[in-house]
């Protein structure tokens, strides 16, 4: 793949998540990745309060890394973390989980930090795998009824059924 | 609560009351939850989307204390009454322009509201007239609270809240002020200001205006991040940084009046003869003059109207609120007459 500013190879790729033309990824050469990643290359044309709107998160990473990061797909929702890339949100609560290690430079990155400090629920949740568990069923029923096996729909929709009772109950 | 009944009243939040309300006009403060059982909302199916809207609306109308709230089912609403909502500021645009079912919570005096189906499964809005984010974030933490005992939210020990965006994710809190700049962009140090603000992690920008972000001079101070700090941090984060815009401003304004009295008052002046006079106006100029206006009687220059009267304008002459205080659909070049009938009727003179 080639710079998108220049012949060189992109080595650099760019995910931004917020920005004046929504998420998207850039990819350029080293000397590119600098200039756009140094504070002080406010782009001409853009007003420094432009500048200060778009609160720009970058994350840098190599092209390997990124090949290998963007296959894996979360068993919960399906989401890959391409898809995330591209479309700059998340797919379901179980992705921070599952995208934990992916994720974090990026929070780094956004944050500063990767910790949460504040509010919680003052109310136990119910068991995180319950949960998991919830949202994957439901995945699996949407996908049963796609497919037209409704049999199998119907039974997991008895689980999910079930396991929502057990909350009720709890 | 008919959407008709609020188009006349004004928001707690435009009554122009509270610290500072020459300059702030209001203090937010908002919270992203989601339910842990569903995917985020962009890979809801319609049937989850359903769900969530219901689980919701329970958990609202189940909330003993909240009686006075009303739970509005936003897909059936025609658009009019949608971008009503937005200028109201009770919905955003995007759940405005979103698609299938989504509904919004709306506290009857206006403090709060509660979106359903946005980007997040719920998002938690409260607004304060004035500089008083303290009291605007007790409220949120209690609303959220009340509604927490009724839907079990993502949340994870080390990250905090889950939302769909990794921006919001933590504390899931978007603390911002809107502020009336008018002196600072006459006297153009409104970008030298800002920049010096970059570095303070907040974040700013132009509101209200459709095209042009420098419409009518209001801006919006906002926290930039939500993880790693307590939402207390993250409100003195923008309370220290909202006192030295406030400061700013009442600088240039004092140097106006010292070094440029007349040009400023005959500016004022100016734009207020033309909101009462001109029998067509725009949207947007009606911004930019009553932005002047609101200036002119915060500095004594135009005695015989009062804030509260100026803010409400600010809502009222928007396209949706004037074709619902009318009662029928117009055109632009309608809406243009009736906006400047609107006006000189509010600003007729009194003697």
């Amino acid at each position: 793949m080639k710079c998108q500013h220049c012949e060189k190879p992109a080595t650099f790729h760019i995910t931004e998540l917020t920005g004046p033309g929504g998420p998207h990824v850039l990819h350029v050469c080293e000397d590119h990745a600098r200039q756009y990643l140094s504070p002080d290359s406010s782009q001409p044309g853009t007003s420094a309060l432009a500048g200060v709107l778009s609160s720009q998160q970058k994350v840098e990473q190599s092209a390997e890394q990124i090949a290998s990061t963007d296959q894996k797909a979360c068993p919960v929702c399906g989401i890959t973390f391409a898809e995330f890339r591209n479309i700059g949100r998340l797919g379901c609560p179980y992705d921070y989980v599952h995208f934990q290690t992916d994720l974090e430079p990026l929070l780094i990155n956004i944050h500063g930090s990767r910790e949460h400090h504040g509010k919680k629920p003052s109310k136990l949740l119910g068991s995180p795998d319950r949960q998991h568990r919830l949202l994957q069923l439901r995945r699996e029923m949407k996908e049963a009824v796609e497919k037209e096996l409704y049999e199998r729909a119907t039974e997991i929709r008895d689980e999910i059924r079930r396991l929502e009772q057990n909350e009720a109950g709890e | 609560m008919k959407l008709d009944e609020l188009a006349g009243k004004c928001g707690e939040w435009l009554k122009g009351t509270g610290p500072e309300a020459d300059i702030v006009i209001s203090s937010r403060i908002r919270l992203a939850r989601n339910l842990s059982e569903f995917p985020f909302v962009r890979r809801c199916t319609e049937g989850d989307k359903r769900s969530i809207l219901r689980a919701a609306r329970q958990a609202v109308e189940a909330i003993d204390e909240w009686k006075d709230v009303e739970f509005l089912d936003v897909e059936p609403l025609s658009d009019l009454d949608r971008q009503f909502l937005v200028e109201r500021q009770l919905i955003s645009r995007e759940l405005s322009e979103a698609e299938g079912p989504r509904g919004v919570a709306v506290d009857g005096t206006e403090r709060f509201s509660v979106m359903v189906n946005e980007e997040d499964h719920l998002r938690i809005q409260v607004i304060r007239s004035g500089l008083d984010l303290k009291s605007a974030w007790q409220d949120a933490a209690e609303i959220d609270d009340r509604l927490e005992r009724k839907l079990t939210f993502a949340y994870l020990e080390k990250l905090g809240y889950l939302t769909a965006c990794p921006t919001n994710v933590g504390t899931g809190l978007r603390v911002s002020v809107m502020l009336h700049l008018p002196a600072l962009v006459i006297t153009r140090q409104i970008e030298k200001v800002f920049r010096s603000l970059q570095k303070m992690n907040v974040a700013v920008r132009g509101l209200f205006g459709e095209g042009s972000q420098f419409t009518g001079d209001f801006y919006q101070v906002s926290n930039q991040i939500t993880l790693g700090r307590s939402e207390e941090a993250l409100l003195q984060q923008v309370e220290y940084v909202v006192p030295q815009l406030i400061e700013y401003e009442r600088k240039a304004r004092n140097f106006l009046m010292t070094n440029s009295e007349h040009d400023l008052h005959d500016d004022v002046s100016r734009a207020y003869g033309i909101l009462q006079t001109a029998k067509k106006i725009s949207s947007d100029e009606t911004m930019l003059y009553l932005s002047k206006v609101r200036m002119g009687v915060n500095l004594g220059l135009i005695r015989e109207l009062e804030i509260p009267v100026v803010n409400k304008l600010l809502i009222h002459t928007q396209p949706a609120h004037l074709q619902k205080l009318r009662g029928k659909i117009l055109n632009t070049t309608d809406r243009n007459i009736e906006r400047a009938g609107y006006l000189q009727k509010h600003l007729a003179k009194r003697n």
